[in-house]
C-alpha cells in the first residue's frame, strides 16, 4: 500500500518528519519498505512560447520551431511533432538537460542547423502516457519558468508500506493516519459533514437475493454531473498512490477507496436496466465479460451484481462488467457502496484468478459502517470538479441478517493483558493506549473492561485481539526482555538431545569419519526414476506438482543418491562416497491418517565393491551397538544378485547391503560399480543400544592360534567366525579373518578361510595343552558346518 | 696366568676402543665375556692352580679384568649406539610436504552443520528437540494452527497435496508448526522445545527459494509465560548464536497461530539489521487445539529458516548450489 504523506496529514496532522514517521509506522507493524518521492520534475525544462514554425525542404519527419522562453531571444529547435501552432506554450528542454530516460540534450545539428534544445511530450516528462505530441500548456502560462512550477506540480512523499493481513483498515489512508496519530497523541481531523440531499427523491432500487454473500448494499443517485478531468491535486495524489487518473467520476471512486478503504462504483443510471440492482449468485456456467475484456464462466458459488432486469454487470466485490464504465455523456450515476462476505470473495478470486484493488480489500475486510462517510466523501470529492452536483434523496440501504452488528464489544481482563504481555498496566492506561484507535472502553468492573471493537477492524473479535492492540501501542520494545525459568513445581527441564537424536549424530560422525560426504537429494521423483532404480513403481502421488516429472514422493533415497553419483561422475568426479539421512515415504499404511514415512540412511560408494559397503555397515553397527543378520539368500530389489544381502533384526528387515545391480547403473549412466548400504533408522535409532560393560584386561600373556579351513562357498564366513567364537569361549581375546584363498589345492566350490585367534586367560598363562584342545574343538565345530581344518 | 689375563684384557680394551659398530662390540662381548669366551676359559683353568692364595689372587685379578672389559664394552656401546642413532636419523629424513593422496574426511551438508549449531545453542538454553512427520494432515498443518478451511492465509502457503487420502487432507507440511500441536498433545507442560525439520512449498526454485527447505521452530508453554519472555529468549539466542555484540528486536506482524505476533530482527554490530523470522504468543485457539487450557497455560513460538543461516554464514549466493550434491561444492566446507 502506498501512503501519501500529504494525504495522511489531511486526515491527521502527523507532521512531515519522514524518518520519524517511518520508524513509528514500522514499530506499529506498518512496515515501511521504502520512501518514495512522487512528482519530481526534470531540471532544465522551462516554459516557452512558439513564435513560428517552418518546414525544411530536405526534412520530412521534422520541422523547425522557433520559441521564446520569455527573454525575447528566439531559439531554434528541430521538432518531430507537428501539433503546435504559433502562440502555444510548450515545455522546452534546454541544452544540458538530462531527461528521465537518460538522454542528455545537446545542441545537435540536423542538416547543419543546430537545435538549441528539445520540445517535450507529456510522456517524456513522466506526466502520463500521452506521447502523441508536444505537451501544450495553458495560454496564460508564464514563460521561462521551470515547467513544474508553471504546472503547479508538487512533490509528494510516499511511504510504500507492507501491510499484514490483520490490518484491513490500513488499505485506506484513514486507517494508517488513525494508527499513527493515536500513537503520537495527535487528534484526528474532523470527518466530513454528513451527506445532505440537495435534490428530489430518486433511487436506484436494490433487490438483495443472496445477502449472506453481500450483507450490505447501498445506492445513492447523483445527477447533474459533468464528466471531465479531475483537479490536479486529486490526479496528483492518485498518481502518487499508484493509480492512473481517468476522469473525475472514476477518480472520485478511487480516491474514496484509497482514503477510506471503501471500494465503490458509480454506474451510469441511464444504462442501468430498470434503474436498479439485483444481487444474486450466478447460474452454473453463466457468462460475464469483465472490465478487462475477458469472458468468464461463473459457478453457483460466485456472486453477480446485475441490473434491475437481471443482466449481470459485475462480479460482486471483484470486478465490474465490461459495460459498467460511465461514458463521457453520463450525467447521472448510481453510486454503489457495499460490503461482501470475505471468504466468498477469496473463493471467487482464487477460482477465476483475478485480483483487483477492490477484491483485495473486500477479502481482507472493509468497514460495513463506513459507507455513509464514503458516500459523503465521494460527493465532496466530485464536487471539486462538479460544483453543481445534485445529491438525490432516497438512498437505498439494503441489509442482510448476516451483517455484523454496528456495535461489537468484548471483555478484556486487565490481568490477562498483563499475563500475556508481562506488563503492569491498569485499566486507565490500557484505555489511553487503545481508545484513540477506536477501542473505547465502556467501563471496568472487577478488573474486567468492556471494550468496543471498531467496525473498521474486521479482524478484531476477542480479548487476545485487543491485547495485541495494547501491545502495539504500548510498544513491543517497551515490553522488555526476560529469560523464562519454569515455575512449575518439580518440573525437570534439561536441554538435551533424546537418545535417538544423539545416536543420529553419532551415526553421522562415524560416516563422516569414514570419509563419506553428506548429500541431500530430491524428495520428489517421477515413477520412471523408481523403475530405473529397480524399485517398485507404487508411490504416493503429489496431486498438484510443481513439475510433471516430480509428482511422486520418494519411497527410497536410491534414485536420488545414484543420481548424485551419476552427476558427479559426469563432472569428472568418479569414486564419490555419499550418504544421506532423510525421510522416505513408502505408500504403505500405518496406524493413523498418515503413510508409513520413516527416516532412512543410504550410502553409495562409487567405484567400490560390496565389501566396502559391508565395512561401512560393520563400523556403523559396532559403534552404535547394533546387530543384524546378513542374509545373502534374499536379494533386495535392484541390487546385484550375488553381491547383496538383506539386513534383518529378528523378523524385521532393517536394510540392505551390497552392490547396485549393473542394469540399474547402466540405466542411470553410471559406469563405476556402486557399493550400497541402506538402513531404516526409525528402528535402529529407536532401540536403546546395549551398553558395553567394561572387562578387565588380563595380566597374563596371550598366544595366537592361526587356523585355516577349507569351507564350501555356501557357508558364509560369518557362520564360521561365529562357531569359532563359541568354541573359544572365554579364552578368546580377538579373532580376525586374515586370508581368503580360492584355487589350487582346494576342492571345487570351496575356499580357504584363515583366522587368527588371540587367546588369553584371565587367571593363568595358557599352556600348549590348552591351545591344542582349542584347536581340536575349533576343528570339530567347523567340521559341523562342512569345513575342514587345513594342516 | 695373571700375565695372560693382563694380555687379554689389554688387547681386549684396545679392540673395544677400535670397534666401529655395535655388531663388532657384540662379537667382542661374546668372545671375551661370553659362555665360551676367554674369561670363561680362564675361570675354568683357575681350578688347576695349586694354592688357595694363588686361586684367590688369580680370581680377583680375573674379576677385576672382566669388570674393566665389561665397563669398556658398555661405554663403547653407548658411544656407538649414539653414533648409529645419529646416522639413522640423518638417513631417514622425510619431506613432510610430500603428501600423496591421503584418506580424506567426509563433509557434513551445510544444512546439517547449521541445524546442529542451532540445536546446540538451544540445548544450552534449556530446550529439547522434537520432530514430526513431513507428510502431514490438514488438521495439524492448518486447522489446529487457527487456520480453518476458509482461512485466506492458507493460500499464502503454496501447499503441495498428496493423493494419500481422497479428500486431499494429507499434504506435505508447509512449516514445522504442526509439530507444535503434536508436542502439546503428547507432552505435559512445561514445554521448552525446538522443532527443526524439512518443509515443502510449491515454489519455483531460484537463487533464494527451494521447494524443499528447512526450518527451526521453538515452542515454550509454561505458567505465566509473557511476551517479555519471548523477547528475552530471542535475545538470548541471538547472543549465543551470533555473538554478544548482536542484539534483537521485535516488530508487530501477523500470523494466524500467534497473537500478538512479531517479526524478529537481528542487529549486527555494525548497526545493520537482518530480518530473521516470525514469532509471537501462542494463540489461545492453538493451545486449545493442542489440548491445553489457555487460562492455565501461556506460551510463545518462534521460527526461522535453517538454510538461510547456512547461506549467510558461508556466503552461498545461490541456494540451489547447496542442493546440487556436487562434490566440488560439498568438499569446500
Amino acid at each position: 500500500m502506498k501512503l501519501v504523506l500529504s494525504w495522511l496529514n489531511d486526515l491527521a496532522p502527523i507532521g512531515t518528519d519522514v524518518e520519524a514517521l517511518s520508524s513509528t509506522m514500522t514499530a506499529l507493524g506498518l512496515q515501511v519498505e521504502q520512501v518514495l518521492v512522487a512528482g519530481l520534475t526534470v531540471e532544465g525544462v522551462i516554459t516557452a512560447r512558439v513564435v513560428r514554425t517552418e518546414r525544411h525542404p530536405d526534412a520530412a519527419k521534422v520541422h523547425r520551431v522557433w520559441v521564446d522562453a520569455g527573454d525575447g531571444v528566439e531559439r531554434h529547435v528541430w521538432c518531430g511533432a507537428f501539433n503546435m501552432v504559433a502562440g502555444d506554450v510548450v515545455p522546452l528542454a534546454t541544452p544540458g538537460t538530462v531527461m528521465p530516460d537518460g538522454r542528455a540534450i545537446e545542441p545537435r545539428p540536423i542538416l547543419g542547423i543546430e537545435s538549441q534544445g528539445m520540445l517535450c511530450s507529456a510522456s517524456e516528462l513522466g506526466l502520463g502516457a500521452d506521447q502523441t505530441g508536444i505537451l501544450i500548456l495553458a495560454d496564460d502560462t508564464p514563460l521561462g519558468l521551470p515547467y513544474g512550477e508553471a504546472l503547479g506540480i508538487e512533490t509528494e512523499v510516499v511511504f510504500d508500506v507492507e501491510l499484514t493481513r490483520n490490518r484491513p483498515d490500513c488499505w485506506g489512508h484513514l486507517g494508517a493516519a488513525r494508527d499513527v496519530a493515536g500513537q503520537l497523541g495527535i487528534a484526528m481531523a474532523p470527518a466530513p459533514a454528513p451527506l445532505a440531499a440537495t435534490g428530489s427523491a430518486r433511487s436506484a432500487t436494490v433487490e438483495l437475493l443472496d445477502g449472506e454473500r453481500c450483507p450490505r448494499f447501498t445506492t445513492l443517485v447523483l445527477s447533474n454531473l459533468v464528466v471531465g478531468a479531475s483537479p490536479a491535486w486529486i490526479a496528483r495524489r492518485l498518481t502518487a498512490a499508484g493509480m492512473r487518473p481517468i476522469n473525475n467520476v472514476v477518480d472520485a471512486s478511487n480516491y474514496v477507496m484509497l482514503e477510506l478503504n471503501q471500494p465503490n462504483h458509480a454506474y451510469d443510471l441511464d444504462a442501468l436496466g430498470s434503474s436498479g440492482f439485483r444481487i444474486r449468485l450466478a447460474g452454473d456456467g453463466e457468462l460475464i465479460t469483465t472490465l478487462d475484456g475477458v469472458e468468464r464462466a461463473m459457478t453457483t458459488d460466485d456472486l453477480l451484481i446485475c441490473d434491475g432486469a437481471g443482466v449481470p454487470i459485475g462480479i460482486g466485490g471483484v470486478m465490474g462488467g465490461l459495460h459498467s464504465e460511465i461514458g463521457e455523456t453520463t450525467s447521472a450515476v448510481a453510486l454503489e457502496i457495499a460490503c461482501f462476505e470475505q471468504t466468498g470473495i477469496t473463493r471467487t478470486m482464487n477460482r477465476i484468478g483475478l485480483r483487483s484493488e477492490a477484491s483485495g480489500r473486500f477479502e481482507r475486510g472493509v468497514d460495513p459502517y463506513g459507507i455513509e462517510r464514503a458516500q459523503a466523501r465521494f460527493v465532496e470529492v466530485l464536487r471539486e470538479s462538479c460544483p453543481d452536483l445534485v445529491v438525490h434523496d432516497g438512498m437505498i440501504d439494503a441489509r442482510h441478517g448476516s451483517l455484523v452488528p454496528a456495535e461489537r464489544v468484548t471483555e478484556v481482563r486487565v490481568s490477562e493483558v498483563n499475563r500475556i504481555l508481562g506488563t503492569a498496566l491498569d485499566a486507565n492506561r490500557i484505555e489511553a493506549l487503545i481508545g484513540p484507535i477506536g477501542y473505547r472502553s465502556r467501563g471496568t468492573a472487577d478488573g474486567r473492561m468492556t471494550v468496543e471493537l471498531p467496525s473498521w477492524r474486521t479482524d478484531s473479535w476477542t480479548e487476545i485481539d485487543v491485547i495485541e492492540e495494547v501491545a502495539r501501542h504500548y510498544g513491543y520494545e517497551a515490553i522488555g526482555k526476560a529469560v523464562p525459568s519454569s515455575t512449575v513445581p518439580d518440573s525437570t527441564l534439561h536441554g538435551r538431545l533424546s537418545g535417538s537424536q544423539q545416536r543420529r549424530r553419532q551415526l553421522r560422525q562415524v560416516l563422516l569419519g569414514l570419509g563419506l560426504d553428506e548429500a541431500i537429494t530430491e524428495s520428489f521423483l517421477h515413477v520412471d526414476d523408481l523403475v530405473g532404480a529397480g524399485l517398485d513403481a507404487d508411490a504416493i502421488r503429489i496431486t498438484n506438482p510443481l513439475q510433471a516429472d516430480e509428482d511422486v514422493l520418494r519411497p527410497s533415497m536410491r534414485p536420488g543418491l545414484l543420481g548424485a553419483v551419476a552427476f558427479n561422475e559426469s563432472h569428472r568426479r568418479s569414486g564419490v562416497s555419499l550418504f544421506e539421512i532423510g525421510h522416505v515415504y513408502p505408500p504403505g499404511d500405518r496406524v493413523g491418517d498418515l503413510p508409513a514415512e520413516y527416516e532412512g540412511l543410504a550410502v553409495a560408494l562409487a567405484g567400490q565393491e560390496a565389501p566396502a559397503a559391508m565395512r561401512v555397515w560393520r563400523e556403523v553397527a559396532a559403534t552404535m551397538g547394533l546387530g543384524a543378520r546378513v542374509d545373502q539368500s534374499a536379494v533386495p530389489a535392484g541390487m546385484h544378485p550375488t553381491r547383496s544381502a538383506v539386513l534383518s533384526i529378528g523378523r524385521d528387515v532393517v536394510g540392505a547391503v551390497g552392490e547396485i545391480h549393473p542394469d540399474v547403473l547402466d540405466a542411470l549412466g553410471v559406469s563405476e560399480r556402486v557399493a550400497w548400504l541402506e538402513l531404516d533408522l526409525s528402528r535402529l535409532l529407536a532401540d536403546e543400544p546395549r551398553i558395553v560393560q567394561s572387562r578387565p584386561i588380563s595380566r597374563f600373556p596371550s598366544t595366537d592360534l592361526d587356523l585355516a579351513f577349507q569351507v564350501p562357498d555356501s557357508v558364509p564366513a560369518e557362520r564360521v567366525e561365529k562357531a569359532l567364537r563359541q568354541a573359544a569361549g572365554g579364552l578368546l581375546a580377538g579373532i580376525s579373518l586374515f586370508d581368503v584363498f580360492r584355487g589350487a589345492g582346494l576342492a571345487e566350490g570351496s575356499r580357504s578361510l584363515a583366522y587368527r585367534l588371540r587367546l588369553q586367560a584371565g587367571d593363568r598363562t595358557l599352556t600348549d595343552v590348552d591351545v591344542a584342545a582349542l584347536r581340536d574343538k575349533a576343528s570339530s565345530v567347523v567340521a559341523k558346518l562342512g569345513g575342514t581344518l587345513r594342516s | 696366568m695373571l700375565d695372560e689375563v693382563t694380555a687379554v684384557r689389554d688387547s681386549g680394551l684396545q679392540r673395544i676402543e677400535l670397534a666401529t659398530s655395535l655388531d663388532e662390540i657384540d662379537r667382542l662381548d661374546a668372545e671375551l665375556l661370553g659362555k665360551k669366551g676367554a674369561f670363561a676359559s680362564f675361570k675354568t683353568s683357575l681350578a688347576s692352580l695349586a694354592t688357595v692364595d694363588e686361586k684367590k689372587a688369580a680370581g680377583q685379578a680375573l674379576n677385576a679384568a672382566a669388570a674393566t672389559i665389561t665397563g669398556a664394552i658398555g661405554a663403547r656401546r653407548v658411544v656407538l649406539a649414539a653414533a648409529e642413532r645419529t646416522r639413522v636419523l640423518a638417513a631417514e629424513r622425510l619431506d613432510l610436504t610430500e603428501e600423496l593422496t591421503a584418506p580424506r574426511r567426509g563433509h557434513a551438508h551445510l544444512v546439517t552443520q547449521a541445524w546442529e549449531r542451532l540445536e546446540d545453542v538451544f540445548i544450552g538454553l534449556g530446550f529439547q528437540v522434537a520432530e514430526g512427520p513431513e507428510v502431514e494432515t490438514d488438521f495439524y498443518n492448518f486447522e489446529a494452527l487457527n487456520m480453518p478451511r476458509s482461512h485466506p492465509a492458507r493460500s499464502g502457503f503454496d501447499t503441495l497435496f498428496t493423493d494419500y487420502r481422497d479428500d486431499g487432507s494429507v499434504l506435505l507440511r508447509t512449516h514445522t508448526s504442526p509439530v507444535q500441536i503434536r508436542v502439546m498433545q503428547t507432552v505435559e507442560p512445561p514445554i521448552y522445545m525446538i522443532m527443526p525439520g524439512r518443509v515443502f512449498r510449491r515454489d519455483t526454485p531460484d537463487a533464494t527459494h527451494m521447494p524443499v527447505f528447512h526450518q527451526i521452530e521453538g515452542l515454550v508453554i509454561d505458567r505465566d509465560i509473557t511476551m517479555a519472555h519471548l523477547a528475552g529468549t530471542i535475545d538470548a539466542f541471538t547472543k549465543a548464536f551470533f555473538g554478544g555484540a548482536f542484539t534483537s528486536r521485535l516488530r508487530p506482524n501477523y500470523f494466524p497461530f500467534t497473537e500478538p505476533s512479531a517479526e524478529f530482527d537481528i542487529q549486527r554490530p555494525d548497526g545493520t539489521w537482518i530480518e530473521l523470522g516470525g514469532c509471537g504468543m501462542v494463540h489461545p485457539n492453538v493451545l486449545r487445539a493442542g489440548g491445553l487450557d489457555p487460562e492455565q497455560w501461556s506460551g510463545f513460538a518462534f521460527g526461522f529458516g535453517i538454510d538461510r543461516m547456512a547461506r549467510e554464514r558461508h556466503g552461498v549466493e545461490d541456494i540451489r548450489d547447496m542442493y546440487s550434491n556436487d562434490i566440488r561444492f560439498v568438499e569446500q566446507f
